[in-house]
């Protein structure tokens, strides 16, 4: 490696209310492209647990295959991480959360590994309603073999080699919302100031939370033409709104025009504003969200910002009716039957 | 002279007729007698309509294998009539619906026809359709009892039990017992030259199948989560763990479950959620068959190298590809020893019994979690879907989880640097943590790349090749905690051996003891667990000729004995069943015996 990190802590880095700097979330040193989108959205997980005051310890961070799923090395370094099989994160997140209910999860994934390899997992998590934080690190294109094309690369968009995409883009943020998934976000990772509390939302969200993050590819998909570049989307992007996230026991202090903002309680007690630019469709609204996404896409525009949000469905343990306690807490008192209790099986199978 | 508790008999039904739980009524009368007694159910891919059968082989002597040679048939399927008149024994019976007169391309000379007209019984007695396709079955139980001696009261207790709760449907059961008995004393010879006889030949053994065994020895592991996807015949584990699970695991206070159960989109989820869940500290499983191991590979290879641990229980059905479904084999070893490319080995346990199924789904566990690595349990549909008199469950009242090597927060505190992948026992075993264990200290990045004994990523062809020496002592140290291998003398008295595993057990008893009638003396080893203990080398170099009986076609024990223990390969003669059905002895017996002629000549 060419670089080194300094071990060197400033004596007067802030401290979180839970008495950690910033550093303290941060990971390896990332390996991606110089300017590779992914690192934004790295560093917006880091902002959001820091400012969540996120015991590091309590998160995994689970990922498939692809740089985008590298990132978890880089950050949240005190967290466990999981750099699974490609296309398999979700089912690895599914194991993680029946085994432990009580962590945050996660799962970092790419266009190529959601779309493509993974989609039949990806579908599923959603279906469960998984309690996780799903996010897309979505640049178009497959980096880490040299930027072939991926699902979600747009019809027309020209790689760097000059050919042109001739298929239809899957669209994942409109498709989880079909699926029912119960937070759907997009945005962009050159926009800290609304993905940071997307990303916080997601982790107050007690279900599965989606956030497709456009994400430049600076090397093999930021070139004229590709619908990828970090050119073409500052063009196209449509801001639907800023989302302030309030967690849980803090004043609501923000001011908003009336009619302009909208609150969403989340489970846990926290507030989520949202100060509406667009006031076409209602993030409450599964319908009016997916009718949203549609006319965006007819409209070569990409819609970010919170596009829908359900508070109130059951997830997966809540589903299963599992034991508050995590499961993987257990020991012989609670999982043991007694030996009693085999000798009447025995008995009942003479 | 009568032969006493000494015969097969074949039920040949339609699929989706009620017939299932007559037949097994029939089975279970004869248990309850005290005479050992082997059940086969032999059953299409198919849920209504396609030819099914059921076959029982009773024997006083306890073999507890398939017999070839059918004494009595009792036929009430036209489709597949001629298929079954012609394999009957000579001498044998055949039972059949009367209503209609019998065609004669059915007919032979040298076998006896028990015809009973079961259709007609029927209209004439109930007038509920249902009922009356339902009672033919249980006529013709009613006039098996009366040929073979089977005891009414032991018929009339097992009804109760049945429908206990539903006590009305027992009288109409009695009364279609009591029409068969009936019609076989008045209108059959009363000796068939072959019945049952009361023994005290079970003791306080269980009847009972693999699968539910399996089931319930995860629930006795402590599993927490199981992860499954439908296919036969794997899919009643599942489905055990679950009933076992409601009965023993429901939190009394709460209500809530001490468990979580996912029917999974496929085979590859449902291995990834049993890692997932693993890798978090909670013990979990999953159920599968050929097909869907081949799906795991993947994620095999993964837990292999990121050492996961995983328990995976596949119930072997007959391959390549979809194959026979419904059909026994022991075909997926080299699948499963060797699950996933680049250099693996995985952990394989072999139950041949009900008992052991339970007892070694609790030892897959503790391997798992000991070793860190996935553990495989291979039975097969044979041992999984069928009946078989078993030893009773067992469980060591003081016996814990054996967890494996996880640090504590106080432990993680109380060391200079934690190193996932260090050897610091040099048993090639590192330590883990579970996640959440410690605010900052003990996290680390498991995956399926290389990386150094801290876990971090890299390249390095010295640090990969340490890592990969590292995972070779780690199965050397298997090699002393798997289940050892049985064998069948206390000392070698022969220079001949028999090498078996699974459920070719009883087959091959029976054949050493029919052997050991003729003067032939055999040596026997039953493998139980991959990788091989030393004591199967010792026992391959102290024998001149070893018959390596398996059922599958590329006898690949055999083979898997030839690549570990760099056996020559002239010295272990395959044995080989490969058409579906369950070994026999018969055709142990008929395979080795060329063999022996050529050692003498």
């Amino acid at each position: 490696m060419t670089y080194i990190r300094p071990a060197f802590h400033h004596p007067d880095l802030p401290l979180n209310e839970i008495g950690f700097t910033r550093k303290e979330y941060e990971g390896a040193l990332s390996t991606l492209c110089a300017g590779c989108g992914h690192d934004s959205i790295s560093a917006g997980i880091i902002q959001a647990c820091y400012d969540l005051n996120i015991q590091p310890h309590h998160v995994a961070k689970l990922s498939g295959i692809g740089c985008s799923s590298k990132t978890p090395a880089y950050f949240l370094g005190n967290s466990h991480g999981f750099n699974s099989v490609h296309g398999r994160m979700p089912s690895v997140a599914t194991g993680a959360y029946l085994a432990n209910r009580d962590m945050i999860y996660f799962g970092v994934s790419g266009d190529g590994d959601t779309a493509s390899i993974g989609m039949g997992q990806f579908v599923h998590a959603i279906r469960r309603n998984l309690n996780m934080v799903y996010i897309v690190m979505n640049n178009g294109c497959y980096g880490l073999t040299k930027g072939q094309d991926s699902a979600t690369a747009d019809e027309g968009s020209k790689s760097k080699s000059g050919s042109v995409n001739p298929f239809q883009a899957i669209d994942l943020a409109s498709l989880a919302l079909e699926l029912g998934a119960t937070y759907v976000a997009q945005s962009f990772s050159g926009d800290k100031r609304q993905l940071i509390p997307l990303i916080k939302a997601a982790v107050a969200h007690k279900g599965f939370a989606f956030i497709n993050v456009i994400s430049p590819c600076v090397t093999f998909n930021n070139n004229v033409g590709s619908t990828k570049s970090y050119d073409y989307v500052r063009e196209h992007i449509e801001a639907t709104g800023t989302v302030d996230f309030v967690p849980i026991m803090s004043e609501i202090k923000t001011d908003y025009n009336e009619g302009d903002h909208q609150q969403v309680t989340m489970h846990d007690g926290s507030i989520l504003n949202l100060n509406k630019l667009d006031h076409s469709w209602d993030p409450l609204d599964r319908i009016s969200a997916a009718n949203a996404m549609l006319r965006s896409r007819e409209a070569d525009e990409i819609l970010t910002g919170l596009i829908y949000v359900n508070a109130e469905q059951e997830n997966l343990h809540e589903i299963l009716g599992t034991s508050k306690k995590p499961l993987n807490k257990m020991t012989e008192k609670e999982l043991l039957p007694s030996n009693d209790q085999l000798q009447k099986i025995n008995a009942g199978l003479r | 002279m009568v032969k006493i508790n000494d015969f097969v008999l074949r039920f040949a039904n339609v699929n989706g007729t009620g017939s299932a739980s007559a037949n097994s009524l029939f089975a279970k009368a004869i248990f309850r007698m005290g005479i050992p007694m082997a059940p086969k159910n032999i059953f299409p891919s198919n849920i209504q309509g396609l030819p099914t059968w059921y076959e029982v082989r009773v024997s006083e002597k306890g073999y507890m294998g398939r017999r070839e040679g059918i004494d009595l048939m009792v036929c009430v399927n036209p489709q597949s009539m001629l298929q079954d008149v012609k394999s009957v024994k000579t001498g044998g019976f055949f039972m059949y619906d009367s209503t209609k007169p019998i065609h004669h391309e059915y007919l032979r000379d040298d076998i006896n026809y028990l015809g009973i007209p079961l259709m007609a019984m029927c209209s004439d007695n109930y007038t509920d359709p249902r009922q009356r396709q339902l009672f033919k079955n249980i006529i013709y139980v009613g006039a098996l009892a009366q040929l073979l001696h089977i005891e009414f009261g032991v018929i009339e207790q097992l009804l109760k039990e049945q429908f206990a709760g539903k006590e009305k449907l027992i009288a109409p059961n009695l009364k279609a017992i009591n029409l068969g008995m009936e019609y076989a004393a008045q209108n059959f010879v009363q000796d068939l030259g072959f019945r049952c006889e009361r023994r005290n030949l079970i003791g306080d053994k269980i009847l009972v199948t693999g699968n539910s065994s399996c089931g319930l020895g995860a629930v006795y592991a402590g599993a927490t989560v199981c992860a499954w996807y439908p296919i036969t015949p794997s899919t009643s584990v599942a489905e055990a763990f679950e009933e076992y699970a409601e009965e023993l695991r429901v939190d009394e206070a709460t209500g809530e479950n001490n468990f979580a159960i996912v029917q999974a989109e496929d085979e590859l989820a449902a291995i990834g959620m049993v890692i997932g869940a693993n890798w978090n500290g909670a013990r979990a499983f999953t159920a599968t068959s050929g097909p869907g191991v081949s799906l795991m590979q993947e994620f095999l290879g993964l837990a292999y190298f990121a050492e996961v641990p995983a328990v995976l229980v596949d119930v072997q059905r007959t391959g390549p590809s979809t194959g026979m479904p419904t059909r026994t084999q022991q075909s997926d070893i080299f699948i499963s020893a060797y699950a996933s490319h680049g250099d693996t080995k995985q952990v394989c346990l072999f139950p041949s019994t009900p008992k052991e199924c339970f007892e070694m789904t609790a030892d897959a566990f503790d391997l798992a979690e000991v070793l860190q690595t996935p553990v495989i349990l291979l039975t097969d549909l044979d041992l999984g879907m069928n009946d078989h008199i078993s030893e009773p469950y067992e469980w060591k009242e003081d016996r814990k989880f054996k967890r494996g090597k996880v640090l504590t927060a106080d432990q993680l505190d109380s060391m200079e640097k934690f190193g996932r992948y260090l050897d610091v026992d040099g048993d090639g075993i590192p330590y883990r943590t579970y996640p959440g264990t410690h605010p900052n200290k003990g996290a680390f990045f498991t995956r399926g790349t290389s990386r150094d004994e801290y876990a971090t990523y890299t390249e390095d062809g010295n640090i990969y090749k340490l890592n990969m020496d590292r995972l070779t002592t780690k199965w050397n140290t298997a090699k002393e905690m798997v289940p050892a291998p049985e064998f069948y003398q206390k000392q070698n008295q022969s220079s001949m051996g028999l090498i078996f595993f699974g459920t070719s057990n009883h087959s091959s008893e029976e054949a050493m003891d029919l052997f050991e009638q003729n003067g032939l003396m055999f040596d026997a080893l039953r493998i139980k667990a991959f990788p091989f203990a030393p004591s199967i080398s010792d026992f391959i170099s102290s024998h001149d000729k070893i018959f390596v009986i398996e059922q599958n076609r590329d006898a690949q024990m055999r083979s898997l004995l030839i690549l570990e223990l760099e056996v020559n390969p002239s010295k272990l003669v395959p044995i080989l069943n490969y058409d579906g059905m369950p070994i026999t002895a018969d055709h142990i017996i008929k395979h080795v015996t060329p063999h022996l002629a050529a050692v003498h000549n």
